[in-house]
């Protein structure tokens, strides 16, 4: 028998991660190569792996709001959003549409900076430096706002289950006006530096296809699934905190590659930014918090609300045993459902748009791994 | 043909070349000059705490009630408290807090009844050691005191 080496076997094993800086965070991604060809992956996660749905269970409802931010850091407003609204359904009250209103102000800024995140993060790995320096400036700009608004900047525990604890700081208004009118332009910008760049168009167009079919069959949600040209927003489905009042359009791809997603991804910007204009020319009036005690113990149930965060549908479901801590807490998070499509999107590329791949589902292994 | 014009000179790569030219201005220089220039946080900043004291009389707001203990998530508070005879009310005998246990997210200065516990705009909480994380009431009371560079 002749002796053989591994450069024989035409498979060859390789770990991607999880310490590489394209898989965005820890995501170790276990690729089986032939030459340049991916044959097939496997994805190992976990590492970053904290409880976060047993921590709920040893909390009462109000103290486990800050841990839902740690979930998907990027945006965390939105995860605040989705925990506060399943609780508030338990308890069956409504937050005032004051604090609707500006529930909406925060989430819709907070889309724009995760879908600014995932621009410079995803134009970094791609090749494109320039970006990333552009997208963290504005960025700052809406986390100042957030910093004003809660005092902090990226796990901002904003919403309080019932409504909001803090009131409106003066010129709030001002500053989210002033934001809308300098990001519009800044969305051109990046457009300009990478719509119609033959690199970056080379690298992404035709690249990790997932039809719309497949998406529903993974239950793939959120710009991904827009990009395959089904038109499904939460927002629009079924609206919560008093999102029907708003219009704005859904973008969708038609080819379903990973150039059609990041076009979707920039409309969804200025779609954003059409809703806050809207929602911050008529912020009611009125108290800012609902009926709710200080001790939070709604009725035996159980509920579950799904909300569109930036990254698709995250949905909490909360069962409560009438006390003061939920009996459960269990988070559909975007990342993890829309992570399971890489294997189908990966078979047959190249090694070298595996990181446009992951690039483009846009996860957090926070949320991931929870 | 206009395509192939446009690829032979390159208008595409020029065209995001100008926008990097135009952000070229001085005036557009968005980086802090960190420790030389400190930035200034907001009003509303969770920060390190602070146990407010009466300015008059130098005495503690705290009532030792315990609430902010209770509230909090990560049980990193301990009041201790003392019925004093004389007066018939409790009094705070120690505070201490843990930061480096702490994600500010701001419940126990909801909780206070009394607004004695507070988190300020400190930002810079770095300790040499661990036990250093933990903050006895004397340092509450008179907060952090970083390094001030110059240059
Ligand atoms: S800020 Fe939050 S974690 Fe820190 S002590 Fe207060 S309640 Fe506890
Ligand atoms: S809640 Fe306020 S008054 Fe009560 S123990 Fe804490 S700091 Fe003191």
């Amino acid at each position: 028998m002749p002796e053989t080496t591994f450069l024989d076997a035409n498979e060859l094993v390789i770990n991607m991660g999880p310490q590489h800086p394209s898989t965005h965070g820890v995501l170790r991604v276990i690729l089986k190569l032939d030459g340049e060809k991916v044959l097939g992956t496997e994805c190992v996660i976990g590492y970053l792996h904290r409880g976060v749905e047993k921590i709920g269970e040893n909390r009462t409802y109000q103290m486990f709001a800050p841990y839902v931010d740690r979930m998907d850091y990027v945006a965390a407003v939105s995860n605040g959003l989705g925990y506060c609204l399943a609780v508030e359904k338990l308890l069956n009250v409504e937050a005032p549409p004051r604090a609707q209103a500006v529930r909406v102000i925060l989430t819709e800024l907070n889309r724009i900076t995760s879908h600014l995140l995932w621009l410079g993060t995803h134009a970094l790995d791609i090749g494109a430096i320039t970006p990333v320096f552009y997208c963290f400036r504005e960025r700052e700009e809406a986390l100042k706002i957030f910093e004003n608004y809660c005092g902090a900047r990226l796990t901002t525990h904003a919403f309080r289950i019932g409504g909001l604890q803090y009131e409106l700081y003066d010129g709030f208004e001002q500053e989210v006006r002033a934001f809308c009118d300098m990001f519009l332009p800044k969305v051109d910008e990046y457009e300009e530096l990478l719509t119609h760049n033959r690199i970056w168009v080379q690298r992404l167009k035709g690249v990790g296809i997932l039809t719309g079919e497949e998406c529903k069959e993974y239950g793939v949600t959120g710009p991904v699934l827009r990009a395959a040209g089904v038109k499904w927003d939460l927002r629009k489905a079924q609206p919560y905190s008093g999102y029907e009042q708003y219009e704005f359009d859904i973008p969708t791809g038609q080819n379903a590659d990973t150039y059609d997603r990041y076009l979707v991804r920039m409309q969804e910007m200025r779609q954003s930014i059409r809703i806050i204009r809207q929602a911050v020319e008529k912020i009611p009036t009125g108290p800012i918090m609902g009926k709710v005690g200080k001790v939070v113990k709604p009725p035996t149930g159980e509920a579950y609300v799904s909300i569109e965060a930036p990254k698709g549908e995250l949905g909490y479901f909360v069962v409560s045993d009438n006390s003061t801590q939920p009996y459960r807490v269990r988070v559909r998070p975007p990342s993890f459902i829309n992570l399971q499509a890489l294997d189908r999107m990966v078979r047959g590329a190249l090694v070298a748009d595996v990181v446009a791949i992951i690039g483009t589902l846009d996860i957090v292994l926070g949320e991931v791994d929870r | 043909m206009g395509k192939f014009l446009r690829t032979v000179f390159l208008v595409d790569l020029l065209q995001g070349l100008w926008v990097t030219f135009r952000n070229q201005r001085p005036k557009y220089i968005y980086t802090e000059q960190y420790p030389a220039e400190r930035p200034k946080v907001a009003e509303r900043y969770r920060g390190a705490p602070r146990l407010n004291i009466n300015p008059d009389n130098g005495e503690t707001l705290c009532i030792a009630c315990n609430l902010c203990a209770l509230a909090c998530p990560e049980n990193l508070i301990v009041v201790g408290s003392e019925r004093n005879e004389q007066t018939r009310r409790k009094e705070l005998t120690y505070f201490t807090y843990d930061i480096s246990r702490c994600m500010f997210c701001g419940l126990c200065e909801d909780a206070c009844p009394v607004d004695a516990l507070e988190l300020t705009q400190d930002f810079e909480l770095a300790s040499y050691t661990r036990e250093g994380a933990i903050w006895d009431r004397q340092m509450l009371e008179e907060g952090p005191r970083p390094t001030q560079y110059r240059c």
